[in-house]
C-alpha cells in the first residue's frame, strides 16, 4: 500500500508503521501498549487533520491525479445499476480514453459520458492515460444526441490530463471534435451535469464540460494548462509547477469562487481514493438532489439558462 | 573613486543618423530573398517570389480584405480586468501593457462593422503581436459581442483567425471563453446567420478548438499552421520528428478539415462571393 501515499503523506505513513508495529508487539508479546495507541491513533487524527485540511493547490492536484482515485467505471458501480456501455463513433473507431453508456440510477435511465484513465501502467497505455483522440469526443457526443432523443439526462465525469496530442489526432481533427462538443452540448435539449471528478485538464476537459450544473470533487482540479506545461511557458522552467498550480486558481475552492462550479462536493479523509463507498454514496446524493431540480425544467428554458450562464463568464 | 567615472559621451544628433537601407527592404522568411518592401506591400504582404504569406496586423488584415474607410470598431476599449490576478515571472497587467505599447491595441481583437465589396458584415481580426494572439476575457467578449450584433442585425460574420490559443493568464476563464464563443456559434447557426471562419498563420490551442473550426465555411490561408496542439508538444509525446507540411494548410485540406484555401490577394472576392451565395445580397 505504500505507494498509495504521496510525498506529502509520509509523516501520516509513518506514523501508521508505528502503529501498527506496536499492535504487532503487543499481540506477540502480551505487552499492554492500549495507552500508548491511545495516544498515538489520537495524533495520527490530528495530525491527518492538518494535513488534509491544510492542502497545497499543487497538493491537490496530485491527490486529484491520484492513480487509485476512483473513476467513472468505479463511480457506476457505486452509485448505478444496469449498466451497458456503449461504443464507437460509428466513423472512425472507438476510443477506450472515454466510456460512454446507459445506465440507471435510482431506477431513472441516464446516459454517463467520461474520461477513463488507468490504475496501472497497463491500463494507462490501453487508456491512452485518458487522453481522447478525435473519435472519443464524437462518440461523447453520440452518446449525448441519443440521450437528447430520448430525453434522457445526461451525466459527464471529468479526469483528464488533456486532449491527445499526437499526428492522428491532427489529421481526424482534434480541434473541430472539441470544438463541435461545445457547440451542441451549449444547446443540448437535456439536463447535463458535469462531475469534475479528478484532473480536468483544459480543452479536453471542457469537450464534455458544459452543462446546467457543475459539480466538483473537494480535491480536484480543472485548468487551461497544467501547471507543469504553464510552469514551463511562464517561468520558462519546468521546476515552477508549484508556483503555476497556486497562480492558475485552479481549486475546487478557487473555481466555485469565480463562479465556474456551482457545488464542492467533500471528499473522504485523505481523498476520494481512501474511501470509494462513502465517495459514491456522497456523489449519489448530490447527482440526485441536482437532477430532481433540473429534470422541472421545461427543456428551452433549460437551454436558454445553459446559454445564459456561459455568456457570462468573463463578460466585461 | 568618481575620478575612474568617464561621463558617457552623447553621440551627437548628426552622428545618430546611420544611413541603412533597413526598412525599405524586407527578407522573405521562406525564400530569404530581399524585396523591395513597397513591392511587398502593394502584393498583399505576399512574397512575390515564393508566394509566402507574411503574419500581418488586424489593422493590415481589415486593409485588404474590407472596403475602404469602411470599419468601424466596437468595443474598442474592453480591457481585461485580471479576473485570477496572474503573476508568474511578471504581472500579467504588465504584459497587457507591454502588448498595448506594442500594438496600440487593448487586447488582441479588433471587431466591428465592415462592407466587403458593400456587403454589410461583422469582421472579428486577431493581431498576433498582442500576446500571440491569446483569447481571454476580452477576445471572447468581442467575439461574442460581435456575433450577437451579427444576430439582431442578421449580418454574415467573418472571424480572421490568429492564435496561439486559449490565454495562460486569465486561467479557466478563458478556457471557459471555447465554451462562450462556441454556444454564440450555435445560436448563428439556428438563425441562419452565416459565419466565415478564415485560419491565417497560426490558428492552435483553445482557437482551433472553438468556434474558428465551426464556420459554415472555413477558409485557410496557404501553408498557414494550423492545429490544436502546437508541434513541439506533440513531438515531445511521440517523440518522434513531424512529417514534412504538417498541420499547414494544405495538410488540412486533404484531410477535410478546411473548405479551401484562398490566396491573399483572392480573400476579399471569395468572401464577398460566399456571403452572397448565403443570400446576404445589399
Amino acid at each position: 500500500m505504500a505507494n498509495n501515499y504521496l510525498d506529502f503523506e509520509k509523516p501520516i505513513l509513518d506514523l501508521e508503521n508505528k502503529i501498527e508495529e506496536l499492535n504487532q508487539i503487543s499481540t506477540i508479546e502480551g505487552r499492554d501498549v492500549s495507552e500508548e495507541l491511545r495516544r498515538l491513533r489520537k495524533k495520527l487524527d490530528q495530525l491527518r487533520k492538518n494535513v488534509y485540511s491544510n492542502l497545497t493547490p499543487w497538493q491537490k492536484t496530485l491527490l486529484a491525479r491520484h492513480a487509485q482515485r476512483p473513476n467513472i467505471l468505479d463511480y457506476v458501480s457505486l452509485m448505478m445499476e444496469e449498466f451497458y456501455e456503449l461504443h464507437g463513433d460509428r466513423t472512425y473507431g472507438d476510443d477506450p480514453a472515454i466510456i460512454t453508456g446507459l445506465a440507471r440510477l435510482e431506477g431513472s435511465p441516464v446516459a454517463v459520458v467520461g474520461h477513463r484513465k488507468g490504475k496501472n501502467t497497463r491500463e494507462n497505455i490501453e487508456r491512452n492515460f485518458g487522453m481522447p483522440a478525435p473519435e472519443g469526443y464524437r462518440k461523447a457526443l453520440r452518446i449525448m444526441k441519443l440521450a437528447e432523443k430520448f430525453k434522457i439526462p445526461v451525466i459527464t465525469f471529468i479526469d483528464t490530463p488533456g486532449a491527445y496530442p499526437g499526428i492522428g489526432a491532427e489529421e481526424r481533427g482534434q480541434g473541430e471534435a472539441i470544438a463541435r462538443n461545445l457547440y451542441e452540448m451549449s444547446c443540448l435539449k437535456t439536463p447535463v451535469v458535469v462531475v469534475v471528478s479528478g484532473e480536468g485538464g483544459s480543452g479536453g476537459a471542457l469537450a464534455i464540460g458544459v452543462g446546467d450544473s457543475i459539480l466538483i470533487l473537494e480535491n480536484a482540479v480543472y485548468s487551461v494548462i497544467s501547471p507543469e506545461s504553464c510552469s514551463s511557458i511562464l517561468w520558462r522552467e519546468t521546476s515552477r509547477a508549484e508556483d503555476a498550480a497556486r497562480a492558475l486558481k485552479m481549486t475546487a475552492q478557487d473555481l466555485k469562487e469565480l463562479g465556474v462550479v456551482d457545488r464542492i462536493l467533500p471528499e473522504p479523509v485523505g481523498g476520494a481514493h481512501r474511501n470509494y463507498e462513502e465517495m459514491g454514496a456522497t456523489l449519489k446524493e448530490a447527482l440526485l438532489e441536482v437532477l430532481e431540480d433540473l429534470r422541472r425544467i421545461p427543456p428551452e428554458q433549460l437551454v436558454a439558462k445553459r446559454l445564459e450562464r456561459f455568456r457570462k463568464i468573463g463578460a466585461c | 573613486m568618481t575620478w575612474f567615472k568617464k561621463k558617457k559621451l552623447k553621440p551627437a544628433a548628426s552622428e545618430k543618423k546611420v544611413v541603412t537601407s533597413k526598412g525599405l527592404w524586407d527578407k522573405c522568411k521562406n525564400c530569404r530573398e530581399i524585396i523591395y518592401k513597397k513591392e511587398i506591400e502593394k502584393n498583399f504582404r505576399v512574397c512575390p517570389k515564393c508566394n509566402y504569406h507574411f503574419r500581418i496586423t488586424a489593422e493590415e488584415r481589415i486593409r485588404i480584405v474590407a472596403d475602404t474607410e469602411s470599419f468601424r470598431e466596437m468595443d474598442a476599449d474592453l480591457v481585461s480586468s485580471d479576473p485570477i490576478h496572474f503573476r508568474d515571472s511578471r504581472k500579467y497587467r504588465d504584459r497587457l501593457k507591454e502588448g498595448e505599447k506594442r500594438t496600440g491595441k487593448k487586447d488582441a481583437l479588433l471587431c466591428g462593422d465592415a462592407r466587403i465589396d458593400g456587403l454589410p458584415v461583422i469582421l472579428a481580426v486577431f493581431d498576433f503581436a498582442f500576446m500571440g494572439g491569446s483569447m481571454g476575457s476580452v477576445v471572447g467578449e468581442k467575439i461574442v459581442r460581435g456575433m450577437e450584433r451579427a444576430l439582431t442585425r442578421k449580418m454574415p460574420f467573418i472571424s480572421f483567425a490568429s492564435s496561439g490559443g486559449a490565454r495562460m493568464q486569465e486561467g479557466i476563464v478563458s478556457l471557459m471563453q471555447m465554451a462562450k464563443t462556441s454556444a454564440a456559434v450555435a445560436r448563428l447557426g439556428k438563425a441562419g446567420v452565416p459565419f466565415i471562419s478564415v485560419l491565417t498563420d497560426p490558428t492552435f490551442g483553445g482557437v482551433t478548438a472553438s468556434f474558428a473550426m465551426l464556420g459554415d465555411v472555413i477558409i485557410a490561408e496557404p501553408r498557414a499552421l494550423i492545429g490544436f496542439a502546437g508541434p513541439r508538444v506533440i513531438e515531445q509525446t511521440i517523440r518522434e520528428k513531424l512529417p514534412e507540411g504538417f498541420q499547414r494548410a494544405e495538410f488540412l485540406l486533404e484531410h477535410g478539415m478546411v473548405d479551401m484555401i484562398v490566396e491573399r490577394r483572392e480573400l476579399k472576392n471569395t468572401l464577398a462571393g460566399l456571403v452572397r451565395m448565403f443570400g446576404h445580397e445589399l
